[in-house]
């Protein structure tokens, strides 16, 4: 059940070395996601965790040996065009980018030539995804969210945690939960989320969280009028001042452009039931 | 990271694209010698980090060096949308036949870099173009090529004798905008002058911070005289910070859930003081070096911390938060709320340090705006 990743997912690690990837690693295998395999160029032919994890010198030696059907990456920023390159040309059907602060001109590129590969492509920035009980990819605490049937689709990826953990105390299951990350150019946005999850049998509802910058919201909103399950939002950064920008790279009021009510109403317009604050969405669910 | 004209022009005139001749000066006797080498007669202009500065004073025309001094020395006094006036640009006047708009930022909607150009209406009405936008995509692996560029001088009205000068012109934007890590390089106006030459007569520059690591130079862009202490500390030490206008201080790790924290402060009557993300995995340094700064705020009435832990240890920004009270005691009520990685025992640690608790987000945020207000009784707990 649920989007992109479940209970055959595949992963490997890509930085797995590394100590932010080594601690979320564990984290994904003591949720019983099957990791298949790492990638640290210069460690290849070592064991990790404990001794169940082999590391190879690439993403297509990973793949070609244990059948890993996902990435996710970890490396530091400097080194991540590079590693989504190699994921993109190793055979992978789906990368996740953890990685924050990937400059926008190496994204452009890896934009372009994606545009001819197809990967599905998640971040960078991301916190991941998850299909609970099935599989979990990235960063998002990993007892955070219960199984149920909505779909949740967020740009922040601290928020979708705050708003997971209320729904989880309301007794709210989720389908599967995607961080799309906030950068402003990635290979994928909250409508092609969204069109699966119109797709996904096992999803009823959807939420969409969002913030400031950009048109992505005002870009789901279009999609959003013509969906036939029901979606709820929350933006946060109405408060924010103009011109500042607010932690994210793409977090910013520009030229007019990327302010939260601009984002509400074309939600609201669309038919999206706005929540006042992240507490208040399970309170809508409910319903 | 927004560079100031002077840079930007700096940054032109490298990638070979003609600027006018000037220097960029702090002192108004300095103007005045700038001046006597450029021939007498030039413009002034404020060098501040914001837009609009001609409608408010901020560029002047001077007849001699003479006059260049006195206005220079006016400017140097001057605040401009806030931003005090600390370096003048000295450039030559020149005489303007006709003026255009020429960008390349990254558009909106199609994620990739575009050529952007129009024709701008001009003092002498030379120009009577219609001033339609035209833009062209650029293919990020192949880059601007001539064919675009010449379809571009032709639907802005460029005169054919300049075609071969803007295409050099708009190449040189495009090395300039990927060789830099641009995210735009916005030439408003692009002009001919008089006497026949195509010049970028003002220039605006923004580059990738994330694009740091390849970029030593960016640091030399960075003002540090122009931003507050605050602001350079939180540099310092890699954490997000933002001063605003409020009274209510905080910190939470992650942007979007800082931002409706900043949100849900207004739902109750409350603004604040700071925006400030400690990120992900924040160790407990660089938690101390955020908390001083709420804690040395004089605007601050009240904190609060909302940290959802999952790399970042929750122990580890209890530890972080005690350390900074060694630095500077707290005066004023400050209410924490942490789920994740530790929780219970960096609460445990918090409480017997006399802190206020919450159990959800809304709560600490409703309690602390609560106690920014008065009927905080003086003790921590």
């Amino acid at each position: 059940m649920g989007i992109l990743v479940d209970r055959d997912s595949r992963i490997v690690v890509q930085g797995i070395t590394g100590f932010q990837a080594g601690f979320h690693t564990k984290a994904m295998v003591s949720a019983g996601t099957q990791v298949v395999a790492g990638v640290t160029p210069g460690k290849g032919g070592e064991w990790t965790m404990d001794g169940k994890v082999p590391v190879f010198e690439s993403v297509s030696m990973a793949v070609s040996a244990t059948g890993a059907n996902v990435s996710v990456i970890f490396v530091p920023s400097h080194f991540a065009q590079d590693a989504i390159f190699e994921a993109i040309d190793s055979g992978v059907d789906l990368i996740v980018c953890v990685t924050e602060g990937v400059p926008i001109h190496d994204m452009i590129q890896v934009r372009h030539y994606n545009l001819q590969r197809n990967v599905v492509l998640i971040g960078p920035n991301s916190p991941g995804l998850m299909t609970p009980g099935e599989a979990y990819v990235g960063v998002i605490p990993p007892n955070i969210a219960i199984g149920g049937s909505v779909g949740v689709v967020s740009r922040p990826g601290s928020l979708m945690y705050e708003v997971l953990n209320v729904m989880r105390n309301f007794g709210i299951g989720v389908s599967t939960c995607v961080g799309i990350g906030s950068d402003p150019v990635k290979c994928t946005g909250y409508v092609d989320i969204l069109r699966q999850f119109e797709k996904d049998p096992h999803t009823e509802k959807v939420v969409l969280l969002g913030e400031i910058g950009g048109l992505e919201e005002e870009e789901a909103a279009e999609y959003i009028a013509q969906m036939t399950k029901p979606v709820v939002g929350y933006i946060a950064g109405v408060t924010a001042p103009a011109g500042r920008r607010m932690g994210h790279l793409g977090a910013i009021i520009e030229a007019g452009v990327g302010a939260a009510d601009s984002k509400i109403e074309a939600l609201h317009r669309a038919g999206v039931q706005m929540a006042l604050h992240p507490e208040d969405v399970p309170r809508i669910l409910k319903g | 990271m927004r560079l100031y004209e002077y840079q930007s022009k700096m940054i032109l005139a490298k990638y070979g694209i003609p600027i006018p001749r000037g220097r960029v000066t702090s002192t108004a006797s300095e103007a005045r010698q700038i001046a006597d080498d450029l021939g007498g007669k030039v413009v002034v202009k404020s060098q501040v980090l914001t837009s609009g500065r001609g409608k408010v004073g901020g560029i002047l025309v001077a007849k001699n060096s003479h006059k260049a001094q006195q206005k220079v020395s006016k400017l140097l006094g001057m605040e401009i949308k806030g931003f005090p006036v600390r370096r003048v640009l000295v450039d030559e006047a020149v005489q303007i036949e006709a003026a255009w708009y020429v960008a390349i930022r990254i558009d909106n909607k199609l994620r990739a870099p575009v050529l952007d150009a129009s024709a701008l209406k001009n003092n002498n009405g030379h120009n009577n173009h219609s001033g339609e936008h035209l833009k062209v995509v650029i293919n990020p692996l192949l880059g601007i090529r001539d064919y675009q560029i010449r379809d571009v001088a032709a639907s802005i009205g460029l005169p054919k004798s300049h075609w071969k000068k803007f295409i050099k012109f708009a190449q040189g934007l495009w090395q300039a905008f990927l060789q830099m890590d641009a995210t735009l390089i916005e030439i408003k106006p692009m002009v001919i002058t008089d006497d026949n030459r195509l010049l970028a007569l003002d220039a605006l520059i923004f580059v990738d911070d994330n694009a740091s690591f390849r970029h030593p130079e960016f640091s030399d862009f960075w003002d540090l005289g122009l931003a507050p202490y605050p602001e350079i500390e939180a540099r310092k030490y890699g954490l997000q910070y933002v001063k605003l206008k409020g009274n209510i201080g905080c910190m939470v790790n992650g942007a979007g859930l800082m931002m409706a924290a900043m949100d849900v402060i207004e739902q109750f009557d409350g603004k604040a003081a700071n925006f400030l993300d400690v990120g992900g995995g924040a160790t407990p340094e660089k938690v101390t070096a955020g908390f001083r700064l709420l804690l040395e705020d004089d605007d601050v009435q009240a904190i609060f911390v909302i940290i959802f832990g999952g790399l970042t240890r929750c122990t580890d920004v209890a530890d972080g938060i005690l350390a900074a009270f060694q630095e500077v005691p707290p005066r004023v009520p400050i209410v924490v709320r942490m789920e994740g990685t530790n929780a219970g025992a960096a609460i445990a640690k918090l409480e017997e340090a006399h802190l206020l608790t919450a159990d959800t987000f809304v709560g600490a945020i409703q309690k602390t705006v609560t106690h920014s207000k008065g009927g905080w009784n003086g003790h921590p707990g």
